[in-house]
């Protein structure tokens, strides 16, 4: 990273008047994107402390539960997911190279993959929808202990539904950056932003490899018997 | 002392007399700490208030000073917490062979069933130099019961039992309050506790006309539930034999083991197929919706008397279960 | 330091800058923000403090008599919703600590300006959805929002309570955000951490408090929006759910933010006692530490809100002891406050005085702390008048005395012009004597059995509550004096020096006001914190 003196900074495209050089600022920057990250880890971690107490208590009912996910469209959204964060980082990389036309493609991949994991669980959604898998009124199930599974149901909602948002979210942020791309706002000097977004996109990666394993692969646990 | 002290609560239980000895510590020792910092800032305060010629010396700290003020309040403290913990740690072990009465709490009002089997609205009738636990359960919202005089207060919860026990120690008639917030009225969902000599407990007793005791009570409920068709004592049943089990161990379905306590029985009646004992099928159902808080009391206190030196008249046979280990109390 | 004989209105500073709502609306300086927010909470305090006066004229007579009770029930929600969610915890962040910071630190702003703006449209954002609640019916919950009653046997607008405290959270979230970052990574060349004001630390440890306890409350009350809008069953047993967790959820933040709102007091009271005794602060390491001890240990007491909930007897036990050991930096910093006044060269002006009312009642609400961390006594002070006399000592004999006390220090650099002094004295006296006689009483109350939230109560409570209402009458005039003269001073105070207290610390050797970018240049510091052996005092006529 260049080390510019603050009169250089001064002219630099993008240095905001507080900082007194670009290197202080994409600092901060950065810093300022993890700390976001740790306020989205304990966001989620509210959840998924509910939902470790309850299997606990309720195992059967949460194997049961977990029996009821589409297991093969669960599998693709993770590989789908995993590529969109190989796709977003080498995107990353495009960007602190300065190859524009690499970058805006990357981007472009990665939104399609996120919409493709959106449509999937759109997909996933209407199925438990029409199941009777939705928690409330509506929610029908024939098999014992039909209260402690319409409540596995209720942490798949609320976990899955939060994290949609937040890749919904994340699609727009990467929209946002495609479009600054575009426009060749960035380069090796500055892609401060194409990383910060990227962070973003990682950390909507990894909250789904963990709802994954524990929402949909419970039951298979006793696969061997 | 502290009979007629205004400003003071009422006396009335054991466990009084011992969170008034540490209130009455923590007073004077706070009281001693407040006015010596109040002293130490008004003096300084006074003494070197600014005037001409006199200047702030420049102090950085002192080690040996923070370290006194951190250890020796640190010390004070655990002190204070062993014995608090002490304390408490009485208040929540119920000694054997307390007289249980059951609770029910609703918006707005206590009922209570005692195990000779009467019944009370919002008035609790006990007799003094006697363990009483009360095992609670709530049908609508978290309420506390509360009451000041005994030092006491646990909050009753919907879905399962808490309790508390006391022994009162001095006739007369004392506050029972709601302490958990719960709606409307919740300042009105206030009641007596009513301490009697012991014989005039007993007129008490036999002053209401006859009534069923609570276990007895839950006997004629178990059998027209149904529940003595499966539950049976001679190990023809499809359930696990009841007799002697409260208090035991039991070993689950899903290899978990937990003790059959009140919270436990009610889990079975409400959730069976989340409590399987292991080697039984998951055919009991579920009586959630079907009986009352009233009626879960009883059946749970007919089926603490099932103990296995005394079958208290057990449905259908006389033949003692002690020689019985049915697989699903084994003692783990 | 005397000033230039520019009169204050020629002299370019942040207030004078450019005129016209716009450019207050659209503003990216941290200073105006501040005074935006010093707008909002002003305004829900006032709200806030409405709420409690009915609350206590009710609580004169022990029949309910002046509203139903569903009334008084939403009287007290919304007083402890109003007072703790918009005006406690943003009260010195928001106003003191975004003013305040950037100068302190030798910066020209905070890290995300715009960042910075954003939080406080998102606090209007959830002051507006807080009104429509208010103006809707209310809301009765209690501020807890215990399950399942709020989610099942509440007809009022829970949901929309829920929602508001949820976004003004995320205001809190990002102000900490904020002050981690600038803190790190803003600071001037020289400014150490071992030469940060203790104000500036003590911002430090809230912010991390922000950052990692508020995003669990957000999450708390999502669920319970969600459980009351589909029926899910999280927190209800019939479903299978359990009540408790929702507890447990709640306090895992709501105990932290209580430490949210007496941190940043004890740095304003740090910087006003080192001014007063115009010495360094004795112990400033330990004093440092404290405050990050505080922040941390904060997080591992939460369930000593719930000694009696039904939780397991070794979780109390544990819970218990961690509360002790919080205790401890706490009775640090009071010591070393103290010990700060040996040997120094004492003033006693309107900032002074709020200070040592400060260090008095948080004392003592600290030690009644001891009480309530004590199982045994708890069991019995637990959901009592004692432990709402326990968190009004240190939340408005503390926090709101500390807050006053920094407004009235900071002011002259704020605004450009000092308080009437007079005044300033008297209504310190008024609210010191007027909270004493409001809350006092309720100790007593507590232990003689008086449980909280009661619209009406047994007779023999009587007299402290009447003790406790004559005491609130002379408090809200001791808050309402200084808002009239404030605003007095705005127009007719007299100008401020730039260093009318002749204090340490960066903020004030700038200009009263200061200018939008605080710094022609950004100073390199050589200088250890508090270092008033190199600053001479300024005469008693001067201040």
């Amino acid at each position: 990273m260049s080390d510019s003196s603050p009169t250089l900074a001064a002219h630099q495209p993008g240095l905001q008047h507080h900082f007194a050089t670009m290197e202080q600022q994409t600092d901060a920057s950065v810093m300022g994107m993890w700390v976001f990250l740790v306020t989205e880890i304990m966001f989620f971690g509210g959840m998924f402390v509910g939902y470790m107490i309850y299997r606990y208590m309720y195992y059967g009912p949460w194997l049961e539960g977990s029996q009821h996910m589409d297991f093969w469209w669960g599998t693709i959204n993770t590989a789908v997911l995993l590529c969109s964060s190989l796709t977003m980082a080498l995107g990353v990389r495009a960007s602190q190279l300065g190859q524009r036309r690499m970058l805006v493609t990357f981007l472009l991949i990665t939104i399609l993959f996120g919409l493709g994991f959106l449509g999937i669980k759109s997909i996933e959604y209407h199925g438990h929808w029409v199941d009777g898998q939705f928690p409330g009124a509506n929610f029908r199930f024939s098999g014992p202990n039909p209260a402690q599974v319409e409540l596995f149901f209720s942490f798949y909602w609320a976990m899955t539904g939060f994290h949609a948002l937040h890749v919904l979210i994340g699609i727009g942020l990467v929209t946002y950056v495609v479009y600054r791309s575009w426009k060749g706002a960035y380069g090796p000097d500055y892609h401060n932003p194409v990383e910060n977004v990227g962070l973003y996109w990682h950390f909507v990666d990894i909250v789904w490899i963990y709802l994954y394993p524990l929402l949909y692969l419970i039951s298979h646990k006793h696969l061997s018997g | 002392m502290f009979e007629h002290f205004p400003f003071w609560p009422a006396r009335a239980s054991t466990s009084a007399g011992q969170v008034d000895a540490l209130f009455i510590f923590l007073l004077l020792l706070c009281g001693l700490v407040c006015l010596a910092i109040f002293a130490l800032i008004i003096v300084f305060a006074l003494r070197y208030r600014r005037r001409a010629g006199h200047q702030a010396e420049h102090i950085e700290g002192s080690n040996a000073l923070e370290l006194t003020w951190t250890v020796v309040p640190g010390c004070i403290f655990l002190c204070i917490f062993v014995w608090g913990a002490y304390i408490y740690f009485q208040e929540r072990t119920p000694p054997e062979g307390a007289a249980d009465v059951y609770t029910v709490a609703k918006q707005w009002m206590w009922k209570f069933q005692h195990e000779e089997g009467q019944r009370e609205i919002n008035e609790l009738h006990v007799p003094v130099g006697r363990d009483v636990r009360m095992i609670m359960t709530s049908q609508d919202a978290i309420h506390s019961f509360f009451v000041p005089a005994f030092r006491i207060k646990q909050d009753v919860l919907p879905g399962r039992y808490t309790t508390a026990w006391f022994h009162a120690t001095k006739p007369g008639t004392y506050h029972l309050f709601c302490a958990e917030y719960c709606g409307t009225m919740h300042s009105g969902m206030i009641g007596d506790i009513v301490v009697m000599e012991p014989a005039q407990y007993q007129a008490w007793l036999s002053g209401g006309g006859s009534t069923l005791p609570l276990a007895a009570t839950g006997e004629k409920l178990f059998s027209e539930l149904g529940c003595s068709t499966c539950h049976r004592s001679d190990m023809q049943g499809r359930g696990p034999n009841l007799v002697g089990l409260f208090g035991k161990p039991v070993l689950l379905e899903d290899g978990r083991t937990m003790i059959a306590d009140e919270n436990y029985l009610r889990e079975c009646i409400q959730n069976p197929t989340l409590r399987i004992p292991k080697g039984y099928k998951p055919i009991m159902p579920t009586f959630q919706g079907l009986v009352s808080d009233e009626q879960l009391n009883a059946l749970v206190a007919y089926i603490k008397s099932l103990k296995q030196s005394q079958p208290k008249q057990a449905a259908g046979s006389s033949v003692a279960a002690a020689s019985q280990q049915p697989p699903a109390t084994q003692v783990h | 330091m005397t000033t230039a004989a520019v009169p204050m209105r020629e002299r370019e500073n942040y207030l004078n800058q450019e005129y016209g709502i716009k450019s207050w609306l659209l503003t990216t300086d941290h200073k105006r923000i501040a005074l935006l927010y010093l707008l909002s909470i002003t305004f829900f305090f006032f709200i806030g403090g409405f709420f409690a006066l009915l609350i206590r004229l009710e609580l004169l007579t022990p029949a309910g008599d002046l509203v139903q009770a569903d009334t008084y029930n939403k009287l007290f929600t919304m007083h402890g919703q109003v007072m703790v969610f918009f005006f406690l915890i943003p009260a010195v962040p928001a106003v003191l600590g975004n003013f305040l910071i950037p100068i302190m630190i030798g910066a020209k702003d905070l890290a995300f300006p715009r960042v910075n703006l954003l939080s406080w449209y998102i606090f209007i954002l959830g002051s507006a959805l807080m009104l429509y609640t208010i103006l809707n019916g209310g809301v009765d919950t209690g501020w807890t929002f215990y399950t399942p009653l709020s989610t099942e046997f509440l007809t009022t607008n829970v949901v929309a309570a829920a929602m508001a405290i949820f976004v003004v959270g995320f205001s809190s979230i990002l102000t900490g955000l904020n002050f981690i970052v600038t803190i790190h990574r803003l600071r001037a060349p020289g400014m150490t951490w071992s030469r940060l004001p203790l104000f500036v630390w003590a911002n430090y440890a809230t912010s991390i408090i922000f950052v990692l306890g508020t995003p669990v409350l957000a999450i708390s009350l999502a669920l319970v929006g969600l459980e009351r809008m589909f029926h899910l069953g999280i927190f209800d047993p019939r479903l299978g759910g359990d009540p408790l967790l929702f507890q447990h959820l709640f306090w895992f933040y709501s105990h932290p933010a209580v430490y949210v709102m007496i941190l940043p007091g004890m740095g304003v009271v740090s910087e006003i006692v080192a001014c007063f005794s115009h010495k360094r602060l004795f112990g400033y390491r330990f004093m440092a530490l404290a405050l990050i001890a505080i922040a941390v240990l904060g997080f591992l007491v939460w369930a000593h809100h719930m000694f009696v909930a039904g939780i397991s007897l070794y979780a109390a036990l544990i819970f218990s002891f961690f509360s002790y050991m919080v205790a401890i930096p706490s009775a640090i910093k009071v010591f070393n406050w103290t010990a700060t006044l040996y040997k120094g060269s004492i003033s006693y002006t309107t900032p002074m005085l709020y200070a040592f009312g400060f260090i008095g009642l948080f004392t003592m609400g600290g030690m009644t702390g001891l009480f309530v961390a004590a199982l045994g006594v708890d069991v019995h002070v637990t959901d009592t008048y004692f432990i709402i006399a326990h968190f009004h000592y240190i939340m408005v004999g503390g926090m709101v005395m500390a807050y006053l006390g920094g407004m009235h220090f900071w002011w002259p650099k704020i605004s450009g012009r000092m308080y009437p002094e007079g005044w300033g004295k008297l209504a310190a006296l008024l609210i010191f004597i007027g909270f004493n006689l409001t809350f006092f009483p309720q100790f007593i109350l507590g232990y003689m059995g008086m449980p909280r939230r009661y619209w009406q109560y047994s007779p023999e409570f009587q007299v402290l509550n009447v003790l406790s209402t004559a005491g609130a009458s002379i408090l809200a005039v001791g808050y309402l004096l200084p808002m009239v003269y404030f605003l007095w001073s705005m127009r007719y105070g007299k100008i401020a020096d730039d260093n009318p207290w002749g204090a340490a610390g960066l903020e004030w050797m700038t200009t009263s006001p200061p200018t939008t970018p605080n710094f022609d240049e950004i100073p390199t510091v050589t200088w250890e914190a508090y270092n008033y052996d190199q600053l001479t005092e300024v005469p008693v006529e001067r201040q």
